[in-house]
């Protein structure tokens, strides 16, 4: 009972206390170069989930039962986009067999997900600090879960600044910067909610 | 010879201003929103990554011929990987500090979009100088950027600058006249997005001025030329007018 609610508190801090996009920074470019309109955004926001779900499985075991047996933790980062590029395109393999009408929304955002670096630093960081299986895995979900919901809030306020009378100089790119920092000030509410534990 | 010059300059100077790839392409936003904390850490994170794409485009440019069409992003990933392993160990080696301020940020120049892209867009089509010089500028271009970024961030957020925290190798100075009216929040992720947002805007107000007084230039032109169309049009008639009485 005890690891599990560790888990789900380890999940919630990575989602929303340390957000991905907005206190770590990673995943900058799709958030801001797919998140014009909330129905990409979503099927972003989801591709992601998966990509990075399964990025977290298979990256884990990898280091730890065949890298550093094998002598070479140094190749972590080569093997691990090894895994994530083709991954990638497994993942789209396989959804345009299974549901072509799912591929047909999500197949271009597919390869973008390749350079998306919540994938490789979620994947990077896990191993970096040492994490233990379960708590790879809560960061993996907590991170990827978080970068949906960001990027979903995100475009729907876009949307609504697509018709706001914002100065000239601003529109588009800059103030949506402004707005993503004032999202950021917003999280940063949520700093010490459950007592400073960390994962 | 001296066109020759010309033309390295000018493909050098590109990557620094007319194709900055942070505030004109927006590629590599998030190493330049995450190591601007302070000028250091983003002379450092400058550094590295000038390296890694410098080696990176030279070693695509030599292998164009031999990558073929279908493999050449897997093919370029790993090269590029191999090199930030490579300037990652030679961090933790010799710069340890700078090593743990990047951290993960190291590694993240993998997919860093900036190389891949100049390795895709460049690198893979030209001559290895073109590729070298190109890399280059892309390299200081993008150095510059977030240096001007830290620049506002450290001296917004700590007062001043302090140097030697990171680079251990000079001695520790520090210059904060404004210590006591720090804004706490440019130091905070929050004040990372303020920053590069109010650039942007900045750069975006300089370009639509430029463009609507090459507009405002433009249609007094247009207009100078309509009216002499007039008068020429007006004197053709009064000389056939003339021409008719005669």
């Amino acid at each position: 009972m005890n690891i599990f609610i560790a888990f789900i508190l380890a999940i919630v801090s990575s989602m929303l206390i340390d957000n991905v996009v907005l206190s770590r920074f990673y995943g900058i470019c799709p958030f801001l170069g797919v998140s014009k309109k909330v129905k990409s955004s979503l099927g972003m926001g989801i591709a992601v989930v998966f990509v990075i779900l399964m990025a977290t499985l298979i990256c884990w075991p990898l280091y730890s039962f065949v890298l550093v047996p094998a002598g070479v933790p140094f190749l972590d980062t080569v093997a691990y986009i090894l895994v994530i590029a083709s991954l990638v395109q497994l993942v789209g393999l396989f959804i345009k067999k299974f549901s072509p009408s799912l591929y047909k929304s999500l197949g271009i955002y597919l390869p973008l997900i390749t350079t998306n670096c919540a994938v490789l630093g979620v994947v990077q960081s896990n191993t970096d600090q040492g994490m233990d299986f379960l708590s790879s895995l809560a960061n993996g979900i907590g991170t990827s879960v978080g970068f949906l919901i960001i990027i979903v809030v995100f475009s729907c306020i876009r949307v609504r600044l697509e018709t706001a009378n914002t100065p000239k100089a601003f529109k588009g790119l800059p103030i949506a910067l402004i707005t993503a920092a004032l999202m950021a000030i917003a999280l940063m509410g949520l700093q010490g909610l459950f007592g400073g534990i960390s994962l | 010879m001296a066109k020759e010059k010309g033309k390295n300059m000018k493909n050098f100077l590109k990557g620094i201003i007319a194709e900055n790839p942070l505030f004109v392409s927006i590629l590599g936003t998030c190493p330049a929103l995450a190591t601007t904390k302070s000028l250091e850490a983003a002379i450092g994170m400058g550094f590295l990554f000038t390296i890694v794409l410098i080696c990176s485009s030279i070693l695509v440019s030599l292998l164009r011929k031999l990558i073929s069409e279908e493999i050449r992003t897997p093919a370029y990933i790993v090269i590029i990987a191999t090199f930030v392993t490579l300037v990652k160990m030679f961090a933790n080696a010799f710069l340890p500090e700078l090593y743990s301020t990047l951290g993960v940020f190291i590694s993240l120049i993998v997919v860093n979009c900036i190389v891949l892209g100049r390795a895709e867009a460049y690198a893979s089509k030209n001559t290895v100088k073109d590729s070298l010089i190109d890399a280059l500028g892309m390299g200081v271009g993008y150095t510059l950027a977030i240096m001007l970024m830290a620049i506002f961030r450290e001296f917004l957020g700590t007062g001043g600058f302090s140097f030697g925290v990171i680079f251990t190798f000079i001695p520790e100075v520090s210059w904060l006249p404004l210590e006591k009216f720090a804004i706490n929040i440019f130091q905070m992720p929050a004040g990372a997005f303020i920053v590069f947002g109010i650039i942007l805007a900045v750069l975006a107000f300089i370009k639509n001025r430029k463009a609507e007084k090459k507009a405002a230039l433009e249609k007094l032109e247009k207009q100078r030329k309509a009216e002499e169309a007039k008068k020429a049009a007006a004197a053709a008639q009064a000389q056939a007018v003339e021409g008719g009485n005669k």
